[in-house]
């Protein structure tokens, strides 16, 4: 409550310039809220830009910090400011009404009015928005591929199809902000690697701040900037995608998903043997063949489980990749059976999960240099 | 002609109260099921089971009761002769009032059902949508639960056609202003008139089997989103 207080008291003080600079880009949200067995409590300080996945296991509290910040849940206390607007104050009495916020919601269902065509769905929104906002939507059909389904009802879509008009109809009302609540979940997974690449593109072409709810660590290594953790109603840590994700002080709930992200770029394609070498930072990986050109960024994911140690280069081994590392620091894992260790490559962290008997008879300890062997590699494209 | 002029007065009578309270129902019912379905209050059940009691009371206890209240010594005859309105019973309005009470159920419960199955999400993407409360009302409630408005209007009707009791006791049987169909069945059997009494009544059988026909055989709608 008192950070809050502070906050608006700081902003009606002409002296402190870059706060106040500052408050106008970004996304600051705290909330907290009691139901029976269940509190949040948060206080989110997110980048006005870009995507944010809020990350974290049923019941931790993500959709509840979504529906607050869309307004649909009302907080007992709470603070929000979206780009400079306030949206919530408990402590003045400001309270927007969730049609009054310029935001898009997308729900985990696509949530359809049945009595509306596909047009009918997304122009219902966009007849609500001031004339001088509305844009032509023709982009936003092409982006999701759905300018064939206009004149459809929604119960003649497949699930993808239903999504993709979902996630229109939440971008033609042209919102500042864009919350999506899992919008992938309800879908299988070949309709996930349909809807994934729209997603992405969005992600490129509009630049609204996305907040994006998941609990698949490859699908916001994927899209995500910068990712919040939570945790039965608390936020564990929040901050850009690869320091997060390189975190090993993280609970045990989230060290299952321990892995890296790297930010890669197309090196060399290996014609004879079918192979693209990625650079990274520090190093390079060879993987299986790659479409995308010379010099094209890519983001691979590296998970904890496949990366093993050794004082010396092994020889004889199918591994491709082995890169020399420098052991940063060691921590517990979610088994008291293993330890992760944290790995310089030459500036970018890996980490591995090994056994702790394994690290013992290793006598692996922090300043050490190694080899790494790597056996995926996945690509998040 | 098998029928006479009181027996087609009393058909037209019964046509235009029935259609009046139908129209008043959908008035007052709407916003009492659309409170019902989505409130958290306590007085929930209060409410419920009031607009309920018709469906187990007797006609002659709510016509009882109606006659007694709004009656010239009632608090409500009270209040509506000292606004120089006379008082309700054996007049049609006082048959209008009646039955929208009796018929309240028939109107409220389909309303309300269809109310509660169409939930909480789609109003919260209208919302998402720009659209305040009023807007969404009118724009996603009402489209979504359109079939149940059809039902809860035939049941109501049909209902208001066929009540006696609520009639009898509140409105008498003064031709041209209270004397419906039921009544003047009633008439017929009581001057033993049994030809006139079978041409009302077999009307009666098909009118109503025909409204119930129409309604169990339409495709019964599911509300919810896609």
């Amino acid at each position: 409550m008192r950070s809050w207080f502070n906050r608006l008291t700081n902003k009606e003080q002409p002296s402190v310039e870059p706060t106040q600079a500052k408050n106008t880009q970004g996304i600051y949200a705290r909330f907290h809220i009691q139901y029976p067995g269940f509190e949040l409590k948060v206080d989110l300080d997110l980048p006005g830009h870009g995507v944010t996945a809020l990350f974290g296991h049923s019941g931790s509290g993500k959709t509840t910090c979504l529906r607050c910040i869309a307004g649909l849940e009302q907080a007992d206390i709470g603070y929000l400011e979206v780009n400079g607007e306030l949206w919530q104050d408990t402590q003045a009495g400001v309270f927007i009404p969730t049609h009054k916020r310029s935001l898009g919601y997308v729900f985990q269902e696509a949530s359809l009015f049945p009595h509306l065509s596909v047009r009918g769905n997304l122009a219902y929104g966009r007849k609500r928005i001031d004339r001088t906002q509305r844009t032509s939507w023709d982009h936003i059909l092409d982006l999701l591929g759905i300018g064939h389904l206009l004149d459809r009802m929604p119960d003649r879509l497949s699930g993808g199809e239903r999504q993709r008009v979902g996630i229109a109809r939440a971008l033609v009302t042209n919102p500042r902000l864009l919350l999506m609540d899992e919008p992938l979940a309800a879908l299988d997974l070949k309709r996930k690697g349909e809807i994934l690449p729209y997603l992405e593109r969005l992600n490129q072409e509009l630049d609204i701040p996305v907040l994006y709810i998941s609990h698949s660590p490859d699908e916001v290594a994927r899209l995500a900037d910068h990712v919040v953790l939570l945790d039965q109603g608390q936020v564990i840590a929040q901050g850009g995608l690869q320091e997060t994700m390189a975190r090993l002080d993280l609970p045990a709930v989230f060290t299952e998903h321990t892995g890296v992200v790297i930010e890669a770029r197309v090196a060399e394609h290996d014609d004879e043997y079918h192979l693209t070498r990625l650079d990274f930072v520090g190093g390079s990986v060879l993987v299986t063949e790659r479409p995308e050109p010379l010099g094209q960024r890519l983001r691979f994911r590296v998970d904890a489980r496949d990366v093993s140690l050794s004082h010396h280069r092994v020889e004889g081994t199918s591994v491709m990749n082995i890169l020399p590392v420098r052991i940063m620091d060691i921590a517990t894992a979610d088994t008291p059976a293993h330890v992760l260790v944290r790995l310089d490559v030459g500036g970018s962290i890996f980490i591995a999960r090994i056994t702790r008997r394994s690290c013992d008879q290793l006598g692996i300890a922090q300043g050490m240099d190694m080899w790494a062997q790597i056996k995926a590699v996945a690509l998040l494209v | 002609m098998p029928l006479s002029d009181h027996d087609f007065s009393a058909i037209r009578l019964t046509l235009e109260l029935a259609s009046l309270t139908t129209v008043l129902l959908l008035i007052v019912g709407t916003p009492i099921a659309w409170w019902l379905a989505r409130t958290r209050s306590r007085l929930k059940g209060l409410i419920g089971a009031v607009v309920a009691l018709p469906l187990v009371l007797p006609p002659t206890v709510i016509g009882f009761y109606l006659l007694v209240v709004s009656g010239p010594h009632g608090p409500v005859g009270q209040i509506t002769q000292s606004l120089g309105l006379g008082t309700l019973p054996f007049t049609f309005t006082g048959l209008v009032v009646a039955s929208v009470f009796y018929s309240m159920p028939f109107v409220v419960q389909p309303l309300q059902n269809a109310f509660e199955s169409i939930g909480d999400r789609p109003l919260e993407v209208a919302a998402t949508l720009r659209a305040n409360p009023w807007d969404c009302f009118f724009t996603v409630v009402l489209p979504m639960a359109r079939p149940s408005f059809v039902t809860a209007s035939i049941l109501g009707f049909a209902h208001t056609v066929g009540e006696f009791g609520v009639v009898l006791m509140m409105g008498g049987s003064i031709p041209d202003k209270t004397r419906t169909v039921s009544v003047q069945i009633f008439d017929h059997v009581e001057a033993m008139e049994y030809a006139q009494a079978h041409w009302l009544a077999g009307g009666m059988v098909v009118f109503s089997f025909i409204v119930l026909l129409a309604l169990y055989s339409s495709r019964r709608f599911k509300p919810g989103l896609a």
